[in-house]
């Protein structure tokens, strides 16, 4: 038996394959299956790529988040919460729907900057442990889930259980005297914004890098 | 010159020649009729040679000691086939659309004829192949039956574990109850925990930000297309290779000496 590591001479007639013509290197036989292999290779990419770019699809389409009405000024208060509903996903009937709880700013409370988005503070209840939805308690002045005991304090900053991160939160416009609600957005625990994260995923330290925002859903440029 | 004896004119042209061997098979329509099975089963072996392999995989030696705990993974697989084909039938009735999936199981459970015990069978089901697979990983576990050479098998077991546990997860939200939603809700989410991928694992789960449309469909595609097609081809391929290794005796049984090494056998000469 030949030694394999010794080079293979680019002459045909050095390599002793039976019936080559002048010029042959690869025999017909090793030229047939690595077609063969290659022409199956096509073949199964040619249906599994596209199936799996369908499947995967999802993750990368823009999303529409419309801005939408939740009542007139008045309506609310800057002591405590109103809960309105709205329309997270169309289509689908209560399933796409979520309740929002909105008061107005409250200096006493509210410690962030304000700026034209956050006269009024749309609280999101979506628990931030794992997804459940939160209960604002009067008596309590708390947020309370009942799937796994998170409490939030009145401002939506953890105060117990297992949440990673205070309750996100909705962008709110003023348009007339109409209070109009926009994208989400997440917020750490000194309440930043940050584009809008999955419940469990924490935003201090290093979670911001280690979980990142969905592409095509950023926090409004230039919000802080 | 001799004359040649004319062959005997056929007495009936029609009838074909008797068989060799034919005074012990069957005689009359009667005879027929009782060996129709074995005729048929023939037909079938003379071209496909499927006996053997059945005989392969069905007349194995099993190693003295083998008892109840034995049927672990056999219950295993017919839990799975209970499921299988429950699930079938509850496919015929079942609309995974978001507005339309929780209306037609009550449809199911209220209306259609044994709707109720075919959806149950269905849901204990799923607990009791859980509850069987786990047994049976016990089994295989405390009676030292995943060492060599059927390390393979315990792998082949471990990702049909997680398959089943895939099964349990994507099925809970079919009847599309406030539990089977909200318990999809902290499913995807716990995925979501994962650093790096977890965000985008749960994206395609939900197909997209929110639980959608298509998130339903999508789980349901899972459900019932995906993951047990999966199961069964693995199933088979930890079946043959039990067939292939043969089963363990249990840890208690002792190997059997040879006779003429047994104590009371020797005789010292003296």
């Amino acid at each position: 038996m030949a030694n394999q590591k010794e080079p293979k001479s680019k002459y045909t007639l050095d390599r002793n394959i039976p019936g080559a013509f002048e010029g042959e290197t690869v025999t017909r036989r090793r030229a047939m299956v690595i077609a063969g292999q290659a022409a199956g290779g096509v073949a199964a990419a040619a249906f599994i790529l596209p199936a799996l770019g369908f499947a995967m699809g999802p993750i990368f389409k823009e999303e529409d988040q419309p801005w939408q009405s939740v009542g007139r000024v008045d309506e609310f208060s800057d002591e405590s919460y109103v809960p309105r509903t709205i329309t997270l996903v169309a289509g689908i009937g209560d399933a796409g729907k979520s309740t929002v709880y909105i008061r107005k700013y409250n200096p006493a409370l509210d410690t962030e900057p304000r700026d034209e988005y956050n006269k009024y503070i749309a609280i999101s209840t979506l628990c931030m442990h794992l997804g459940c939805p939160v209960r604002f308690t009067a008596a309590a002045q708390r947020f309370i889930c009942p799937c796994h005991g998170g409490v939030y304090d009145i401002v939506g900053k953890v105060s117990g259980g297992p949440p990673v991160r205070p309750l996100d939160r909705f962008y709110t416009q003023l348009e007339g005297d109409a209070v109009v609600i926009g994208p989400r957005f997440s917020v750490n625990s000194e309440l930043r914004r940050f584009s809008p994260r999955d419940p469990g995923e924490p935003l201090d330290g290093v979670g911001q890098y280690l979980y990142p925002s969905r592409p095509s859903m950023r926090k409004i440029e230039g919000t802080s | 010159m001799p004359k040649l004896k004319l062959p005997a004119a056929p007495t009936n042209p029609l009838s074909s020649p008797k068989r060799p061997g034919k005074e012990y098979g069957p005689s009359g329509p009667l005879g027929h009729a009782e060996e129709a099975g074995a005729s048929a089963v023939d037909w079938i072996d003379e071209r496909t040679s499927l006996s053997g392999g059945l005989r392969w995989a069905m007349f194995r030696k099993v190693p003295k000691g083998t008892n109840w705990f034995y049927t672990l993974g056999s219950s295993t697989m017919f839990a799975f086939l209970a499921q299988a084909v429950t699930g079938v039938f509850l496919a015929m009735y079942y609309d995974p659309s978001a507005t339309r999936a929780y209306e037609s199981i009550q449809y199911i459970n209220n209306e259609v004829f044994l709707g109720e015990l075919v959806h149950g069978m269905h849901r204990w089901g799923s607990s009791v192949m859980v509850i069987l697979i786990f047994l049976h990983m016990a089994r295989t576990f405390f009676f030292g039956a995943y060492k060599y050479p059927r390390e393979l098998n315990w792998v082949i077991g471990v990702a049909l574990l997680v398959m089943t546990m895939t099964m349990s997860f994507s099925g809970y939200l079919l009847p599309f109850d406030q539990r089977s939603y909200w318990a999809t809700i902290v499913g995807v989410n716990i995925n979501g925990t994962g650093p790096l991928v977890g965000p985008y694992l749960s994206e395609f789960l939900r197909a997209g930000p929110y639980f959608g449309a298509t998130t339903l469909s999508r789980f349901y595609a899972i459900h019932m297309l995906m993951v047990p097609g999966a199961i069964a081809a693995l199933m088979g391929f930890h079946l043959y290779l039990v067939a292939k290794l043969g089963t363990t005796a249990p840890p208690w049984v002792k190997a059997e000496q040879p006779e003429e090494l047994r104590e009371e056998k020797v005789t010292v000469n003296v």
